[in-house]
């Protein structure tokens, strides 16, 4: 008990001194993950929007590898990044391994699925007569794809939500890719992990209570923004 | 607003606004739409009506080139409207309202100006001639206000305007008011009403009503099968449909299956029922030519029927048939009354009628029916 008290304190005295380690961290875990998130968001909407909006042969297979994506586990990716990248593999010659450009990689393979997936499903969901008055009102194929997108943007939104919730907390990748180098590649989740195998329960509490914030914090301001949305 | 008047096409010769030819819609490998040919003239409202799953919102789509047809096609001003991203000028100069609303997220002006932002209509402009339509619709007070907020009638009214703002050629209405309760109907119709007349907009207005039918079309088509049964002015529809399918949709309670007894100048007497029957059927004197022996169908509206006491006067005319009172419905001022005199025949009756005559089943009375009130269609 008397841990997780001496836990809890050091954890706010981390918090609340701004300790520059810690705030290195958090700064590279927001920029790792904010900008696999944004990546994903232009390909995973562009793809959801094509997959929504064409029919070719074989676009079930590609929904179906899509649906699949959602739910890769990261270490899965965290290897199949790792071989890529790794000195003799396909992309060796980049030498990324261990880099945070090479999580920002392994975040987008993971996040791009899931932001297409509800992005397909967001767009899938909004009635057919909806496009017949676009189209009725004089839209070209283009104006149509933007009407629907627009109509689509609460959901659209909750796509960003789960993507970046999903990469923020993902460890696997992060830890293969990244190889939590201090001042590097260490970010919240690698760095809890690190703290508490070496039993600094404080600091891993830590980073977890400013995990829980940050991840709380970005969904706080999307729901905020959706709900004012919301129609009365 | 457009101009309506008649289109005339670069020879001079007056073409129809909007054309069919040899229109067809097949999904999955059955034919839905087959509409050989079918035009409509500028400032011309033509109500398509027709019971549910006939084709008419089908047509609606074909013709405003949201759905794809699988053969012929749609003239505008006599020039065939390509398929796709093609058809999009054509597009540009007309508009759509559906059953539903089917409003965008966003206020109520911001909705009525859509149609005029697609075509790039300059916004200080486009807010104006939404405004206007608003306006006409009865809803600019409304304007700011979100178009999720609105009750159905508003929505309706919103869309209607969004529709009329980008000033169509063609205006195409899907079942605008079936959604609505009757209160609120009634004055969307008066105000659609006047804003077709007002405008001189050409318009496509498919109803399954044939009342709104009646009081919006010009010409009504009848549409059954996928095809078009019937078109013409509303007299010549509701008082002499085509054939069986059209005379029970548009309100011809009694339709007899008859045979040509005897057979005059310009008149002819028929018996209800198939030749060799010897039954109670009636034979009933209608005008028309005839020979005898041809079978018919006689088609006999309930507001043309009259009843009476037997042995009152008016009961011993031509077409006077005795029977026995089977059915009273009421219907608000009216009462439907269905007579059995060898053959069923349903008359519109007035409340206060009803009471006098002492109206109910079991009753018996004269039904009449004056020649000239009966269409014969020839099989």
């Amino acid at each position: 008990m008397q841990m997780i008290l001496d836990g809890l304190r050091e954890a706010l005295r981390l918090l609340l001194t701004l300790d520059p380690e810690v705030v290195r961290i958090v700064v590279l875990s927001l920029k790792v993950s904010g900008s696999a998130t944004l990546v994903a968001l232009l390909v995973g909407l562009s793809g959801g929007v094509a997959l929504a909006f064409l029919r070719f042969p074989g676009r079930n297979v590609v929904v179906a590898a899509v649906n699949t994506g959602m739910g890769v586990p990261p270490v899965v990716v965290g290897l199949f990044v790792s071989i890529l990248l790794w000195r003799n593999g396909p992309l060796g010659m980049l030498e990324l391994l261990y880099t945070p450009t090479a999580m920002i990689a392994a975040q987008v393979v993971i996040a791009t699925p899931i932001v297409m997936g509800i992005s397909l499903a967001a767009l899938q969901a909004l009635p057919e007569k909806l496009r017949w008055q676009a189209v009725g009102l004089g839209a070209s194929r283009l104006q149509t794809v933007w009407i629907l997108v627009r109509e689509a943007r609460l959901p659209l939104l909750a796509a960003a939500m789960a993507g970046f919730g999903g990469v923020i907390s993902e460890i696997g990748a992060s830890i293969m890719v990244g190889g939590n180098i201090k001042g590097y590649t260490r970010v919240l989740t690698t760095a809890t992990v690190m703290e508490t195998s070496r039993g600094n329960f404080e600091i891993a509490i830590g980073l977890g209570i400013l995990l829980l914030l940050l991840t709380f914090g970005v969904n706080a301001t999307l729901t905020k923004i959706q709900q004012r949305e919301r129609p009365r | 607003m457009s101009a309506g008047g008649a289109a005339t096409g670069p020879d001079g010769v007056d073409v129809p606004v909007l054309a069919a030819d040899r229109l067809r819609v097949e999904r999955g490998g059955a034919t839905v739409l087959d509409v050989p040919s079918l035009s409509v003239s500028g400032g011309e409202t033509l109500a398509v009506i027709g019971p549910n799953g006939a084709g008419k919102s089908t047509l609606l789509l074909a013709l405003a080139t949201i759905l794809k047809a699988s053969a012929g096609s749609v003239l505008f001003r006599g020039r065939p409207v390509g398929a796709g991203e093609a058809a999009l000028p054509y597009r540009r100069r007309i508009a759509v309202a559906f059953q539903e609303p089917l409003l965008f997220d966003g206020t109520v002006a911001w909705n009525a100006a859509e149609g005029l932002r697609l075509r790039k209509v300059p916004p200080a402009e486009a807010a104006r001639r939404a405004g206007e339509m608003l306006e006409k619709l009865r809803v600019a007070h409304l304007a700011g206000r979100s178009a999720r907020t609105l009750s159905g009638g508003e929505a309706q009214r919103v869309s209607l305007a969004r529709a009329f703002a980008v000033d169509p050629e063609v205006i195409f209405l899907d079942e605008p008011f079936s959604a609505l309760d009757p209160g609120s109907r009634e004055g969307i119709v008066d105000d659609l009403e006047t804003a077709l007349r007002e405008s001189g907009t050409t318009a496509v207005f498919v109803t399954h009503d044939r009342v709104e039918a009646l009081r919006l079309g010009d010409r009504i088509a009848v549409m059954s099968g996928g095809r078009v049964a019937q078109v013409g002015t509303p007299d010549e529809v509701m008082n002499r449909p085509a054939d069986g399918d059209v005379a029970s949709f548009v309100g011809v309670e009694t339709v007899l299956d008859a045979f040509v007894v005897a057979a005059g100048a310009g008149t002819f007497v028929a018996r209800a029922g198939t030749p060799g029957t010897s039954g109670p059927a009636p034979s009933v004197e209608a005008v028309g030519t005839c020979g005898v022996g041809d079978r018919v169908l006689l088609c006999i509206r309930p507001e043309n029927v009259t009843l009476s006491l037997p042995g009152g006067p008016g009961t011993s005319a031509r077409n006077a048939f005795p029977g026995v009172v089977s059915k009273v419905t009421p219907q608000g001022a009216t009462h439907r009354v269905v007579v059995d005199c060898g053959v069923l025949l349903s008359a519109l009756v007035t409340t206060h009628s009803v009471d006098e005559l002492g109206l109910a089943p079991g009753r018996p009375v004269v039904a009449s029916v004056k020649a000239t009130a009966i269409h014969a269609i020839r099989r």
